[in-house]
Order: structure tokens, then C-alpha cells, then sequence
């Protein structure tokens, strides 16, 4: 039993499609609950007052962004190493969804900085760097859609991320030192608090509950777009097979 | 490799359209800055680094999608493919000569075209020397977007949206070293990053650059 097995397109539909149910109930309930939870059950901010809530939204999206692309990233290279065409389509499926979470992140920030910091925009490199993340995902897809054959497409847009992850590493490092921020630093998940180095207490705990749910329930959601996606891809390439078969037989 | 460069430099001369299209948009984008945002002295000279750094950038792009394209269309890539030269150093041949013929003549115009943007005194030696290190680094980045959609009919827009995102760094810190260098600031660190960005990728990209030209060439 190894993860390989999966990599084959039928064994990977099947069992995608047993545990699919599942994940989007559990990707609902979380984020419902959570979403609920944090919207009416808990207090408002002592100074941020209802605008805290948004935190809801723009946490898990912005969380994802980054990860959806690291995702791509990883099936990147198993689709080069490997050549497996599951891989290579699944890093086709994240794409369109990482865009629209930072897509996403981006906005409920600027509806979130409005009130806060007074503006709606700011070149601050937090915000900045997304908008750079943004255009990377663009160029990626933008790149799946031109290309005609599958496995150039697969093999262009790999070396596209692999190089792109580079580059947008080192856009993150350039725009902190280009700019001063607003944003806040890491709040939510961070070394130094897990190692008891620094015990501030940077979300208070009756947001950090919801906030948790709200994650779970968005990584779910993720997983689950992502393997419906990824057996939408195999379909399609599978019709087009069939329709090829039949051209020539015809 | 000399007869490769020598033979992409006399096309490039000889083609026409090719070397001085890149200066005259470059000229002719810091004619329309002032033109566009209005002749105040002060403000030109404010933003004349960086518009100088964007103006820079774009004539590097706009003459990227002939670096591959006209080998590829007439087959000639297939044969230096073949040829006993590896890949990796025809695409560095070509990033050079894409260089020569474009960033070099970039660089000399840049003091030309601060005057007329009013750029500080001191602004000229660091315009000059940051692009100096950072137009290198264009044309390798470039060749990397032209190899990718070489294959493409219509790649020339694609490649921009490709291609401008991984400028970004060179852009930040090499714009950096001209604003900073214009008000008398401290340049080391940026000039540094610069540099640094330059010579990674004058030395990766070429292989990756390469890769990608394998699978077009396919």
C-alpha cells in the first residue's frame, strides 16, 4: 500500500469519489458552525469593534493561497520526477482555485483596511507581495490554456512553477525591504509561541476557536475542490482519447 | 560559440527593426512620462529613476519575442538543437547577444534620457551602474518566457504576462539602487541584492531555459 497506487486515474477517481460525501459535509459543518460561531456568538473587538469578524473569511483564504501554490508546487515536481499524469493535472485543478482564494484574501483585506487603517489599498509588502502571488497564478493558467498538447502544457507550466516559486520567494523579500508595513506580523500559528519563547497572546481565545473551525473547514473545502477538480481534468482527457479513437476509426 | 554570437549580432544589425526599436520605445516612453504626469521639475525628478527602470524593462520585453521566434520559424533552432554545442550554452549565447543589442545600448542611453527627466547629478553614475548589473539579468529572464512559448502562434502576450512577474525583484532592487543613488542615500544593500539576483540567475536560469526549449523542440 504506498500513495503511488493512486496515481493511477481510475483507482484515484474511485477512491476520491468514496471519500468526496464526506468532505464536502465536513468542509460545510465546519465552516458553517465556524462562521456562525464567530459572526454571532462571539463579542466585538474592543477597538476594531464588528470589522474583527472578517478575520473569518481572510485567514483561512489568505492561508490557502499561499499553500494551494506550494501544493502546485510539490505535484510539480512529482509530475517531472515521476511522470505521473494525475500529478500534473492536480496542480491544473489547484490553480484556479488558489487564484480565487487570493483573490478573495485580497478583497475581504481592503473591505477589513478600509476602516481600519483608512485606506483601501496600501503598497504594504504583505499586500503587495499577494498581488505579486496573484499575478504568478495568472500566468500559470494563462499558460495551461494556451498550450495544445497535454504533456508539453504539463512539462511548460512545472518548470513555469518551479522557476515562478523562485522568483516569487524572492519578490516576498524584496517588497518587505522596498516598503514599510501595516499589516500586522504572524499572529495565528507561530515558532516562537510553540517553542514558549514569546507568550503573548496575539488572538485572543474567543476568536481563536471559530478561527480554527473556519481554517479546518476551508482546508477541507480546498481538499475537496481540488480532488473534484482533479476527476473533472481526467474525465475530460479521457473524452478527448475517445473522440481521437473514434476519428480514426471512422 | 563566438560564430553563434557573432552570426545572432549580424542578424540582429542586419534584420533591421531589431536594434534600434528598443532604444526608440525607450525614448519615446520618457518623452510621454512628462507629457502624461506634467513638466514640474521637481516631480520629474523625483520619479525619473524608476521611470527611467520601467522604461528600461519594457524595451527589454518588447524585443524578447524575436530572440527565439524567427530561429524557430525557420528551423535553424532544430539544427543548433542538434549541433554538438549543448542547449544550455546556445540560450546563454543568445541572452548575450540579446543583451548586447538591446540592454547595453539601453544602458548608454539612460544618462541621455535623465536629462531630460531632470534626474539628480548623482542620480546618473547609479542609473548607469545599476542597470549595468541589471539588464543582464532581464535578458536571462527573458530568454527563459521566449523559450517557454516559443512554440506558441500568438505568444507574444502571454509571454509578457509570464515574464513581468519574475522581473519584479530585478526591478525593485535595481530602481531602488536609482532612487537611493539620486538622494544621496546608502546603496549597498540594494546594489548587493542586486548583483546578487543578477549573477543567480546568469548561472541557473540558462538550464532551466534549456529544459523548456527541449520539450518545445519535442
Amino acid at each position: 500500500m504506498s500513495i503511488w497506487e493512486y496515481a493511477n486515474p481510475k483507482k484515484f477517481i474511485t477512491s476520491t469519489e468514496r471519500v468526496l460525501p464526506a468532505l464536502w459535509a465536513a468542509s460545510a459543518v465546519c465552516i458553517g458552525v465556524g462562521l456562525i460561531w464567530g459572526f454571532f456568538f462571539t463579542g466585538d473587538e474592543a477597538r476594531q469593534g464588528a470589522t474583527v469578524k472578517i478575520i473569518y473569511l481572510h485567514v483561512p483564504t489568505a492561508m490557502l493561497a499561499i499553500n494551494a501554490w506550494v501544493m502546485m508546487l510539490v505535484t510539480s515536481l512529482v509530475w517531472l520526477v515521476r511522470r505521473h499524469h494525475v500529478s500534473a493535472l492536480a496542480s491544473r485543478a489547484a490553480a484556479p482555485v488558489g487564484m480565487v482564494m487570493t483573490l478573495i484574501a485580497l478583497v475581504t483585506g481592503a473591505i477589513w483596511g478600509q476602516p481600519m487603517w483608512g485606506s483601501w489599498w496600501a503598497w504594504d509588502p504583505r499586500l503587495t507581495s499577494f498581488l505579486i502571488l496573484f499575478l504568478f497564478y495568472l500566468g500559470y493558467i494563462a499558460l495551461w490554456e494556451a498550450i495544445e498538447d497535454p504533456d508539453t502544457a504539463a512539462d511548460l507550466t512545472s518548470f513555469l512553477c518551479l522557476v515562478g516559486s523562485v522568483f516569487a520567494l524572492l519578490s516576498r523579500y524584496a517588497v518587505n525591504f522596498w516598503n514599510q508595513g501595516l499589516h500586522q506580523g504572524a499572529s495565528i500559528f507561530r515558532a516562537e509561541a510553540v517553542i514558549g519563547t514569546d507568550t503573548e497572546e496575539k488572538v485572543s481565545n474567543i476568536f481563536f476557536y471559530p478561527l480554527m473551525l473556519c481554517i479546518i473547514g476551508f482546508v477541507l473545502l480546498f481538499v475537496a475542490l481540488v480532488f473534484y477538480r482533479t476527476g473533472t481534468e481526467i474525465r475530460a482527457r479521457r473524452i478527448k482519447a475517445l473522440i481521437a479513437r473514434e476519428r480514426v476509426e471512422a | 560559440m563566438i560564430a553563434l554570437l557573432m552570426r545572432d549580432l549580424r542578424l540582429a544589425l542586419r534584420a533591421g527593426g531589431g536594434f534600434g526599436l528598443g532604444l526608440a520605445f525607450f525614448l519615446i516612453l520618457t518623452v510621454m512620462v512628462p507629457l502624461s504626469v506634467g513638466p514640474q521639475p521637481a516631480l520629474l525628478s523625483s520619479i525619473a529613476p524608476g521611470v527611467l527602470w520601467l522604461g528600461a524593462l519594457l524595451a527589454c520585453l518588447l524585443s524578447l519575442d524575436r530572440l527565439l521566434a524567427l530561429d524557430w520559424e525557420d528551423g535553424s533552432l532544430d539544427l543548433l538543437a542538434t549541433a554538438p554545442l549543448p542547449l544550455e550554452s546556445v540560450v546563454s549565447i543568445k541572452a548575450l547577444a540579446h543583451w548586447i543589442t538591446t540592454g547595453l545600448p539601453l544602458v548608454m542611453a539612460a544618462p541621455v534620457l535623465g536629462v531630460l527627466l531632470n534626474l539628480p547629478v548623482p542620480g546618473f553614475k547609479w542609473v548607469v551602474i545599476s542597470l549595468l548589473l541589471g539588464t543582464p539579468a532581464l535578458s536571462v529572464i527573458g530568454t527563459f518566457g521566449a523559450a517557454l512559448t516559443v512554440g506558441l502562434k500568438r505568444g507574444g502576450l502571454l509571454m509578457s504576462l509570464l515574464v513581468m512577474p519574475l522581473y519584479l525583484p530585478t526591478l525593485i532592487f535595481g530602481a531602488e539602487v536609482a532612487r537611493r543613488g539620486a538622494i544621496g542615500m546608502d546603496v549597498q544593500t540594494p546594489l548587493l541584492m542586486l548583483a546578487g539576483i543578477s549573477a543567480a540567475s546568469i548561472a541557473l536560469l540558462p538550464f532551466a531555459s534549456a529544459a523548456v526549449l527541449r520539450i518545445n523542440l519535442r
